[in-house]
C-alpha cells in the first residue's frame, strides 16, 4: 500500500457548489435538484440556474433528502418537510444542553 | 464464496417483529413503520444504522413471493444467530425471476442473505463497452476523528471497501486504504473533497471524487455544536463562592481560569477563540457545576453544622416558602 498522504478540499463556508457539481455528488439528475430547489428544500445564490451557487450544507442536505426518499418513499413536499424538521429537532436539542 | 462457511441464521420474521404467517400488506406495514423508526437520518438510536439495515434485509426476503417461499422452507426450527450453513440444493424447484435486489445499500447485506440469495442487485449492462467514455461515480464515506484532531489537524488511515466488476463479471470486493489529511479547523458534518478517489470512469472517462464526512468520536469531557466547544467543570462550594484560579483542561491543553467570587452553578463562561480553530475560531464554555463535599467526617458535618447555624441562607427564598 501506498504511503502517500492525500489532501482533499475541505468543503466549509467559504465554499460553494454548482448545480453540476451537486448533481454529481449526489448521482443525481439536475432536474431533481431543481425541484429540491422549488420546493424550498435548497435555497442557491444566484437567480439564473446556471449561476446557482449552493453551499456545502446543501450538499448534505440533497443526500439525507435522497435516502428519505428513496427509503421510506416521501415525496419531494414531505422531504423538505422532514428537513425542517429535522433542522428544528437539532436546534432544540443544541438548546437542552 | 461463503461456501463450507457456517453464519448465523438470521430470522427475518423476528427482525420485522412479525408472524410467521403474517399477510404480505402486514409486512409492508411492518417495513415501513420500522423505516421511519430507524432512519439513520431521522433516528437518534445509536445502532439505528445497523436496526435499518436489518430491517431492510428482512423485507428484501419477505416482499417477494419467492423468496419468502424458499426462505419459510427452514421451518420454525431456526433460532436467529445459531450458526448455519444452507444444504447444496436448498433452492431447487425456486426460481428467482427477480433476480438481485432493490435495495440502494445492497452490498451490505448479511453473509446469511448472500449465501441464500447470492450477490445480485449490480447491474453489468453499465461496463465498459468499446468508445464508450463516462466519469466514474463519487463515492462516500464517513471518517471519525477525535476533537483534538480538529484543533491540531491529523492523517488518518481510512480503509474502503468497494465492489467491483472483475474480469469474468463477478462481484468482487475491493479494500484499499488511503492516508488522508485532515485539516485543522473541520467541523462535526462537514466533507473533504478528494478529487479522483471515487470511482474509475469508464472508457478515457476520468475518476469520480470521494467524499469524506467528518464525524468526531463522542468524548468524556467535551460537547461539540459546530465550532463551539462545551465542557462541564466541576467547582468545590468555595471556589464558587470566594473565587478562585482553577486549572481547566481544553483539547489544545490545560489553562488557568479565573473564576469569579459568587460563580452560580450553570452559567457559562465563554473562552474566546478557544473552540475549534477556524477563520472565525469558536469557543470554548465553560459550564460551572458546583459539587457537594461529602459530610463523611465529624470535620466535615460540624463545618456544614457550622455555616447552618451562622449562615441565613434560605435557598427557597423566592419560591415564598
Amino acid at each position: 500500500m501506498t504511503n502517500k498522504i492525500l489532501s482533499g478540499v475541505l468543503l466549509d463556508e467559504q465554499i460553494e457548489l454548482s448545480l453540476n457539481d451537486l448533481c454529481k455528488a449526489c448521482s443525481s439528475s439536475a432536474e431533481w435538484i431543481i425541484e429540491l430547489v422549488d420546493y424550498g428544500a435548497l435555497e442557491p445564490h444566484g437567480t439564473e440556474q446556471l449561476n446557482w451557487r449552493f453551499s456545502a450544507s446543501s450538499l448534505q442536505r440533497a443526500r439525507t433528502a435522497m435516502r428519505l426518499q428513496r427509503d421510506l418513499e416521501i415525496n419531494l413536499a414531505g422531504v423538505a418537510l422532514a428537513l425542517d424538521l429535522l433542522d428544528e429537532i437539532k436546534f432544540l436539542r443544541s438548546r437542552l444542553r | 464464496m461463503h461456501n463450507g462457511a457456517y453464519m448465523d441464521f438470521q430470522d427475518y420474521y423476528q427482525t420485522m417483529g412479525v408472524k410467521r404467517d403474517a399477510s404480505q400488506d402486514e409486512i409492508k406495514r411492518a417495513y415501513r413503520k420500522l423505516a421511519r423508526k430507524y432512519h439513520p437520518d431521522v433516528s437518534k438510536e445509536a445502532d439505528a444504522e445497523q436496526r435499518f439495515k436489518a430491517v431492510g434485509e428482512a423485507y428484501e426476503v419477505l416482499k417477494d413471493p419467492e423468496k419468502r417461499a424458499a426462505y419459510d422452507k427452514f421451518g420454525e426450527n431456526w433460532k436467529a444467530g445459531q450458526d448455519f450453513n444452507p444444504p447444496p440444493d436448498w433452492d431447487a424447484g425456486f426460481e428467482f425471476s427477480g433476480g438481485g435486489y432493490t435495495a440502494g445499500d445492497a452490498s451490505s447485506y448479511s453473509d446469511f442473505f448472500e449465501s441464500l440469495f447470492g450477490q445480485g442487485g449490480f447491474n453489468p449492462s453499465q461496463g465498459g463497452h468499446g468508445g464508450f467514455h463516462t466519469r466514474g461515480e463519487d463515492h462516500h464515506a464517513k471518517v471519525l476523528i477525535d476533537l483534538e484532531d480538529a484543533y491540531k489537524g491529523a492523517t488518518r488511515a481510512i480503509t474502503l471497501q468497494s465492489a467491483e466488476l472483475d474480469k469474468t463479471g463477478h462481484v468482487v470486493n475491493r479494500q484499499r486504504t488511503l492516508n488522508v489529511k485532515i485539516p485543522k479547523g473541520v467541523k462535526q458534518g462537514q466533507r473533504i473533497r478528494l478529487s479522483g478517489q471515487g470511482s474509475a470512469g469508464m472508457g478515457n472517462g476520468p475518476a469520480g471524487d470521494l467524499y469524506l464526512e467528518i464525524e468526531f468520536n463522542s468524548h468524556s469531557m467535551y460537547k461539540v455544536e459546530g465550532h463551539d466547544v462545551y465542557l462541564d467543570l466541576p467547582l468545590a462550594p468555595w471556589e464558587a463562592a470566594l473565587g478562585a484560579s482553577v486549572k481547566v483542561p481544553t483539547p489544545d491543553g490545560p489553562v488557568d481560569l479565573k473564576i469569579a467570587a459568587g460563580t452560580q452553578n450553570g452559567r457559562k463562561l465563554r473562552l474566546k477563540g478557544r473552540g475549534i480553530p477556524a477563520k472565525t475560531p469558536g469557543d470554548l464554555y465553560v459550564v460551572p457545576i458546583i459539587t457537594l463535599p461529602p459530610a463523611d467526617s465529624d470535620k466535615a458535618k460540624a463545618l456544614y453544622k457550622q455555616m447552618q447555624q451562622e449562615l441565613a441562607y434560605n435557598p427557597r427564598e423566592k419560591m415564598g416558602v
